[in-house]
């Protein structure tokens, strides 16, 4: 530090910044280890099924792994759009357009 | 009993093989028998760090492969009698160890009588590192005070606490020691890196030692000599402290905090 560095504005506690980056990215990346390899997969193949009868967002599905003792349960929510639309009543009212 | 320690960290270039090394003499110093012993097949280092790369006749892969015996690919050390280093193969890929043939070595090393066997991984998480691991009792994560670091180190933890013999017979899982290095106390004081608290907080394991950021270490790595036998310098000051701490004493921190500066070097600068 020289006579003239406290003109200089001071940096930001880039310090600080990694420790918080660092807290949120481990907490999630332990929270996703001992998943097993095949969620994402089956989320996705899940969600062409679902889509053909109702036309859910991408978002819309959730899938955990709990462990209860020794027992693993797999929970699988899916949100449903207000209105479910019929795909196939969409499809033609497109073409009539 | 042999307590076999693996030297880890994910990342490379933390300061692995410069831990190993300087751990292996240190316990050696204290009357322990040591071996090290180089996981890093094809890209060997343990030996210049050691500085016994001219001496190196037969390596790891030719004992695991039956070439040679054990006795003749371990290497003594010409400054301490109980130390003895198996260098690495430099010319095989890293598909020559296998799970079988490591661990017919460490029990060969067992039956020999050595106290520690200290194992130094190789970078990354691929089948040199999980084999250098597998067998562990102890860890020794090394850690910069960097964001890629820490974020490594914790990916390590994950798979000591499940890829190990001991997390898989359920003997209490892997002891895991945090060792920080390169920390710059200064840095730490103006804000723009990471303390020591904040990295243990991240990665929840206890500190073995925080090694200082010191010209000694490369000094130290150019002649072939473990730092820690450099007494004069900060890091094998420190490092004799964490080899303390490793064998049960208790010893506080040393080295981490800023230097007060002069009012000449405030006034202008360094």
């Amino acid at each position: 530090m020289g006579l003239f560095d406290f003109l200089r504005s001071r940096p930001r506690n880039t310090a600080a910044m990694a420790t918080e980056r660092l807290r949120i990215i481990v907490a999630q990346e332990r929270a996703q280890s001992g998943r097993p390899d095949y969620l994402p997969l089956l989320r996705r193949e899940l969600l062409e099924v679902i889509r053909k009868y109702v036309n859910i967002d991408p978002d819309a599905i959730d899938i955990h792994i709990d462990r209860d003792g020794d027992q693993e349960v797999l929970e699988l929510s899916v949100a449903l759009p207000e209105k479910p639309r019929d795909p196939a009543a969409a499809a033609a009212a497109a073409g009539e357009l | 009993m042999t307590e076999i320690i693996v030297v880890t960290s994910g990342k490379g270039g933390v300061g692995k093989t410069t831990t190993s090394a300087s751990v292996a003499v240190g316990l050696a110093k204290r009357g322990k028998k040591v071996a090290v012993i180089d996981f890093d097949v094809g890209l060997r280092n343990l030996d210049l760090i050691m500085g016994c790369e001219r001496r190196v006749v037969y390596d790891f892969v030719n004992v695991i492969q039956g070439e040679c015996t054990l006795k003749q690919a371990l290497i003594k050390d010409k400054r301490i009698d109980t130390l003895y280093v198996l260098a690495a193969s430099q010319t095989r890929d890293k598909d020559a160890l296998s799970k079988e043939g490591v661990e017919r070595v460490l029990n060969e090393l067992a039956e020999d009588g050595f106290d520690y066997v200290i194992c130094d991984s190789p970078a990354g998480i691929e089948k040199g590192a999980a084999l250098a691991m597998y067998f562990a009792d102890r860890a020794i994560v090394v850690v910069n005070p960097e964001v890629s670091s820490v974020r490594d180190s914790d990916r390590i933890l994950g798979l000591l606490a499940s890829k190990t013999r001991r997390a898989e017979n359920g003997s209490g899982g892997v002891e895991q020691h945090l060792l920080l290095t390169r920390y710059n106390p200064e840095r730490v004081a103006g804000g723009d890196m990471m303390g020591i608290n904040d990295v243990k907080e991240i990665l929840g394991i206890e500190v073995l030692g925080v090694i200082p950021e010191s010209p000694g270490v490369l000094t130290a790595s150019n002649s072939g000599i473990p730092v820690i036998l450099d007494e004069d310098s900060a890091a094998g000051q420190a490092y004799a402290d964490a080899v303390a701490r490793l064998c049960g004493e208790n010893r506080p921190l040393r080295f981490i905090d800023a230097q007060k500066k002069g009012l000449l070097a405030r006034i202008f600068g360094s």
